[in-house]
C-alpha cells in the first residue's frame, strides 16, 4: 500500500487559515488501511478543526466526505457537484490523490492533510515498513523476494557494502542490512547460484530518473 | 474522563494499554488547538473500587471547576477571548 503520516495540526491549521468553508476528502484506499486518511480519520480531523476555529472565534464549515479512491475518476467525479459550494479542499489521501482532485477540479484550491510515505507493508498494527520503490524492472525472482533497490540503504545491486556490520546497516543498527537478508534467505532456499545471476547493472530508465511515468496498456484503452 | 481496568488485568488483554495512547492522543491534541489537554484525564480502577472512582471523580471535576468552560463555551456565549493554537494565525 501507499503509507503517509499525519500532518502537524498547526501546520494544517495554518493551510486552512483564509478559508471558511471546506471539504474534507477522505480516501477509502491505501490511507485507510494505514489509519492516515479514511472516513474515520476524516471525522477526527474535522472535529479538531472545527473545535480550534471555533475556540479561536473563527468557525470553519467543512463538509466531510469519504471517497472510494481519489487516484480513480469515476470516484473522484462524486465530488464535482459539491466542490463549487466551497472555498477549497483539503485531502487526506496520498499525494496521487490530492494531485488527481486538483487536476480534476483547476477552479478549487486543493489542500494537503497527510505526507505522503512509501510503498510498504504492514509489519504489525501500528507499524508499516518500505518494501518497494517502483523502479519499473523487477528481480525479486533472483534475490529470494527481497528487493535490493529498497531494502539496502545504497540500493546496491551486488552484495553488500563495507558498512554492513553483523547483520546490520551502516545507516542505523535499527535498519537489516538487505544484503545479509538476500544471502540469508538465498542459502535458506538452496538459491545461492542466483547471487551471480544478477544483472551486470541495473538499468533505472524504468525508474523515476526519465521523469513521471506513466502505463499505457492498448488493450484496455 | 475516562475509567479504563488495571493495567495487566483488561479482559481485553491490551485494551486498557491501547485505550490509553489514544487517549493520550487526543489530550495532545486538545493541548495543541488551544482548549487544553487537561480537560481529558484516564484513570484506571477495577469494579471493586468504588471508593477511589469516586475520589477520582471529584479530583476532576474540581480541576475542570477550576480550569472553568471551555474557549469553545466562552466563545460561543460571547464572553471570553479566542484561544490561540500552537502555530497562530
Amino acid at each position: 500500500m501507499i503509507t503517509g503520516t499525519e500532518k502537524p495540526i498547526e501546520e494544517i491549521l495554518a493551510m486552512v487559515e483564509p478559508y471558511q468553508r471546506l471539504i474534507l476528502a477522505g480516501c477509502h484506499g491505501c490511507v485507510t488501511v494505514c489509519r492516515v486518511g479514511g472516513a474515520k480519520e476524516v471525522q477526527v480531523l474535522a472535529s479538531t478543526l472545527r473545535l480550534a476555529r471555533e475556540a479561536a472565534g473563527r468557525p470553519l464549515e467543512i463538509h466531510e466526505v469519504s471517497l472510494e479512491r481519489q487516484c480513480d475518476p469515476e470516484y473522484v467525479e462524486k465530488l464535482r457537484g459539491l466542490v463549487g459550494g466551497y472555498q477549497a479542499v483539503l485531502s487526506i489521501a496520498c499525494g496521487a490523490g490530492i494531485q488527481f482532485l486538483a487536476e480534476k477540479f483547476p477552479a478549487t484550491p486543493l489542500l494537503p492533510g497527510i505526507n505522503t510515505g512509501f510503498l510498504g507493508v504492514t509489519v504489525r498494527q501500528g507499524e508499516w515498513s518500505e518494501r518497494c520503490q517502483g523502479c519499473g524492472d523487477c528481480i525479486l525472482h533472483l534475490t529470494g523476494g527481497i528487493c535490493p533497490v529498497t531494502r539496502c540503504a545504497k540500493s546496491l545491486f551486488h552484495g553488500p557494502c563495507g558498512g554492513s556490520v553483523r547483520g546490520s546497516c551502516e545507516v542505523d543498527k535499527e535498519i537489516p542490512c538487505g544484503w545479509q537478508l538476500i544471502i540469508d534467505r538465498l542459502e535458506a532456499l538452496g538459491q545461492m547460484e542466483n547471487y551471480g545471476r544478477l544483472k551486470p547493472c541495473k538499468g533505472w530508465s524504468s525508474a523515476r530518473d526519465g521523469g513521471p511515468r506513466r502505463i499505457i496498456r492498448e488493450d484496455m484503452l | 474522563m475516562v475509567v479504563g481496568c488495571l493495567q495487566g488485568d483488561c479482559h481485553y488483554i491490551s485494551g486498557n494499554i491501547r485505550a490509553r495512547a489514544r487517549v493520550e492522543r487526543v489530550l495532545a491534541i486538545l493541548g495543541k488547538i488551544g482548549i487544553g489537554g487537561e480537560r481529558l484525564r484516564m484513570f484506571n480502577l477495577s469494579a471493586g473500587e468504588g471508593g477511589k472512582f469516586a475520589a477520582f471523580a471529584r479530583e476532576f471535576v474540581d480541576s475542570i471547576r477550576e480550569q472553568g468552560p471551555s474557549p469553545v463555551n466562552l466563545v460561543r456565549a460571547g464572553s471570553g477571548q479566542p484561544a490561540e493554537a500552537e502555530g497562530g494565525r
